[in-house]
């Protein structure tokens, strides 16, 4: 357990609070940019030479878009290669071709999938028994998490873009579930391992957030719903962050009127520019933006009081490119976040 | 205030003012603000004089207190505190899907098959964690809304989904499920006249039992098959409604809006929705786009703004002695002004792409407020702002 602080120690390079972590799960509220904080969040685990696999599960293509790749499939690909020769795989769970690779694992009934899926079984299973799509899915992300050559473990670290705040509990407890209906068996056993692993000290979940009150409100939730279900919880990110423009004492000034209206207009003209509707514009969108930090504030102290880790990300300005997704992981590495 | 888009403009005054149309669909991406849409129209449909009911799926706590929405309800209750001069109603309700499915078993079955059904872990688990049921039982309460004749408008907020296009997916996927070859299978055994497809299919059907037995132990299997025979009588229905449902769509009545921010992926999610439907024929009314930061007039470009603020008061110089210089400040000012400029210009970018791409699309615009909205005031404005007021 890591301790709010810890992340930025004094001088030199930060020490990621998650040593011995392998599974990182990604989680937000929609639009808060997940994807994107999970991209970054995978190029800066892969820094000093380390092999990272980055995971999509909700079949929506996001990770190739952020990355500026071609569509990601069930085989894990090269998608980005960091400094210092570490590198970052990425791959998409798809539901039909991990059970495919589970029944063929697992089985060892010849064809067994085929006649399955003739019959309608292999729909069945993946689009619409209860929970079975999400264990297929966790059951993947379990198998790359321990997958291993020789002695080493294939990946030093997975990182998973998950599904929303709304669905993510659910999502990492699907397999509680599938052991409470599958009482014996394979799948069982399985179930159970998923279930050990997602509450040990080797996964943590990190939520993306906006400086926002709905978005800060659903972190809140969502963590409390993480932590009574034991899910290790990892740090906050705070997306899309803009730098300040105004500084607090000036931000005072402007709300409570000690710069008004005319102070602005004579330092207007003395450039030149004499437009009564500039400086009342100018004022307004002064007030605005008092008001808006003062939200921003409140939303930062609710979000400080979950007492986890947290790392400010800055808005990359006309949307996130690859070199905004590269320019993140610095940004995370330099917090301290891997 | 002059907000441009470049599209039609969606009017929305009309839309609610047709009385034809009795229901409008919320969809699009996570987080882009649908429940809170959802509410915003349906309040102002209710202020207008329509009987209005708004199925909420998960909303923020705070708006959901101030549409008085009882968490264990799943029953419209009317919303206090709406204006009903114009002789309107506005009633609310969250959706329970497990409520929801439960209370469709009991209007096909009698209690005590509804019992042994409830008390099945199959069921329990099929009616709370299965993806998909969310949305078929948003699709069953829409048209159990309209059988009960009391509202003639429902608005529906769309689930959270994976995809906003889950949403039209889903029904008929369950449908064809509980009402399909797999499960005829399954029920095989049970049923009479079932002896033909075992036999048919046997190996399949063995090679299934063994690998679910194997897989998941015979009890699920067991409570699967118990589920199912129980439900049997229910079946044939299951897939004729959710067809009913969904054509129900395409029958005048509904209307569509699509909901957005003015931001690249929400626009790609909406684009998306926009060609399925489409190509599905469904009636598209509009783009509600959420959050917009419009230019706020005047005739300062970022460019010379950034240029008047480094002569003013260039970055970093320092302050002698005060603590706040008005040419400073001005000159920061400057600075925001030329970064809302941006966001604005930016955002008129990515909304002209989707425009561009969807010409005859019409677009309602919601100017972004500085904090949530949490209450009626907040709806109505919102309500007002995306009318064009």
């Amino acid at each position: 357990m890591t301790r709010r602080g810890e992340n930025r120690p004094a001088g030199g390079v930060a020490s990621a609070p998650w040593a011995g972590v392998r599974l990182h799960v990604v989680t937000g509220k929609g639009g808060a940019g997940k994807t994107t904080v999970a991209s970054a969040l995978a190029i800066a685990l892969a820094g000093s030479g380390r092999r990272v696999l980055l995971v999509e599960v909700e079949e929506r293509q996001g990770l190739a878009q952020v990355l500026d790749v071609a569509p990601l499939s069930y085989e894990e690909q090269p998608v980005a290669t960091v400094p210092g020769g570490g590198k970052v795989l990425a791959m998409a769970v798809d539901p039909h071709a991990a059970l495919m690779e589970y029944l063929a694992l697992y089985t060892k009934i010849r064809r067994a999938g085929k006649t399955l899926e003739r019959i309608g079984a292999v729909d069945f299973a993946t689009t619409v028994a209860p929970g079975l799509r999400d264990v297929l899915l966790t059951g993947k992300i379990f198998e790359a998490v321990r997958r291993r050559a020789k002695n080493d473990f294939v990946y030093d670290a997975v990182v998973v873009d998950a599904p929303p705040t709304g669905r993510i509990t659910r999502f990492l407890g699907v397999s509680t579930d599938v052991a409470g209906l599958a009482k014996v068996g394979p799948i069982h056993r399985q179930a159970e391992a998923i279930t050990t692993l997602f509450r040990s000290r080797r996964t943590v979940v990190h939520l993306v957030t906006l400086l926002e009150e709905m978005p800060a409100q659903e972190t809140i939730e969502a963590v409390d719903a993480l932590w009574r279900a034991k899910f290790p919880i990892g740090g906050i990110v705070i997306n899309a962050g803009r730098a300040p423009m105004l500084r607090h004492k000036e931000v005072v000034a402007v709300r409570e009127g000690a710069i008004d209206f005319e102070s602005i207009g004579k330092e207007l003209s003395s450039v030149g520019l004499d437009n009564e509707v500039t400086a009342q514009l100018l004022l307004d969108e002064g007030n605005d933006y008092a008001q808006r930090l003062g939200l921003e504030r409140r939303a930062r102290r609710m979000l400080h009081r979950l007492d986890r880790p947290i790392f400010d990300l800055p808005l990359i300005e006309g949307g996130v490119d690859v070199a905004g997704v590269h320019e993140l992981a610095a940004e995370l590495r330099a917090q301290g976040a891997a | 205030m002059t907000t441009k888009t470049t599209g039609t403009v969606l009017d929305v005054d009309s839309l609610l003012a047709d009385r034809n149309v009795r229901t409008i669909l919320c969809c699009g991406s996570g987080g882009v603000g649908k429940t809170t849409t959802a509410a915003a129209i349906g309040l102002r449909a209710a202020e207008q004089g329509r009987t209005v009911v708004v199925i909420t799926i998960d909303p923020a706590r705070r708006l959901a207190q101030a549409l008085d929405l009882d968490r264990l309800g799943n029953t419209p209750l009317e919303v206090t505190g709406t204006d009903t001069s114009a002789g309107g109603r506005l009633d609310a309700m969250m959706l329970d899907m497990k409520r929801t499915f439960d209370d469709l078993v009991l209007s096909h079955t009698d209690t005590e098959r509804a019992e042994q059904i409830f008390s099945n872990p199959f069921y329990q688990s099929l009616s709370s964690s299965f993806a998909g049921t969310q949305e078929y039982m948003a699709m069953e309460k829409l048209g159990q809304l309209h059988q009960a004749a009391r509202w003639d408008l429902v608005v529906v907020d769309t689930p959270p989904s994976r995809s906003a296009l889950d949403f039209l997916d889903a029904p008929t996927r369950l449908g064809s499920f509980l009402d399909g070859k797999f499960i005829r299978l399954l029920t095989a055994p049970t049923r009479a006249g079932g002896r033909a497809y075992v036999r048919m299919l046997s190996a399949g059907m063995s090679m299934l039992t063994s690998t679910v037995s194997k897989l998941l132990g015979a009890a699920l299997l067991r409570d699967v098959q118990t589920f199912l025979a129980a439900f049997d009588s229910m079946f044939g229905g299951f897939r004729e409604r959710a067809e009913q449902t969904y054509s129900a769509l395409k029958d005048g009545q509904t209307s569509f809006l699509v909901v957005a921010t003015p931001e690249r992926d929400a626009l790609r999610e909406a684009s998306f929705f926009v060609d399925r439907l489409e190509t599905d024929q469904m009636p598209l009314s509009g783009l509600v786009l959420n959050r917009v930061h419009p230019h706020r007039g005047g005739s300062l470009g970022p460019e010379r703004a950034l240029e008047l603020a480094d002569e003013l008061w260039p970055e970093g110089r320092r302050r002698k002695g005060v603590e706040v210089a008005p040419r400073e400040v001005t000159a920061n000012l400057l600075r925001l002004h030329a970064a809302n400029r941006e966001r604005s210009l930016h955002e008129e970018r990515q909304t002209s792409r989707f425009t561009a791409e969807h010409p005859d699309v019409p677009v309602a615009v919601a100017v972004a407020q500085a904090g949530d909205v949490h209450d009626l005031d907040g709806l109505r404005s919102l309500g007002a702002s995306l009318a064009g007021g």
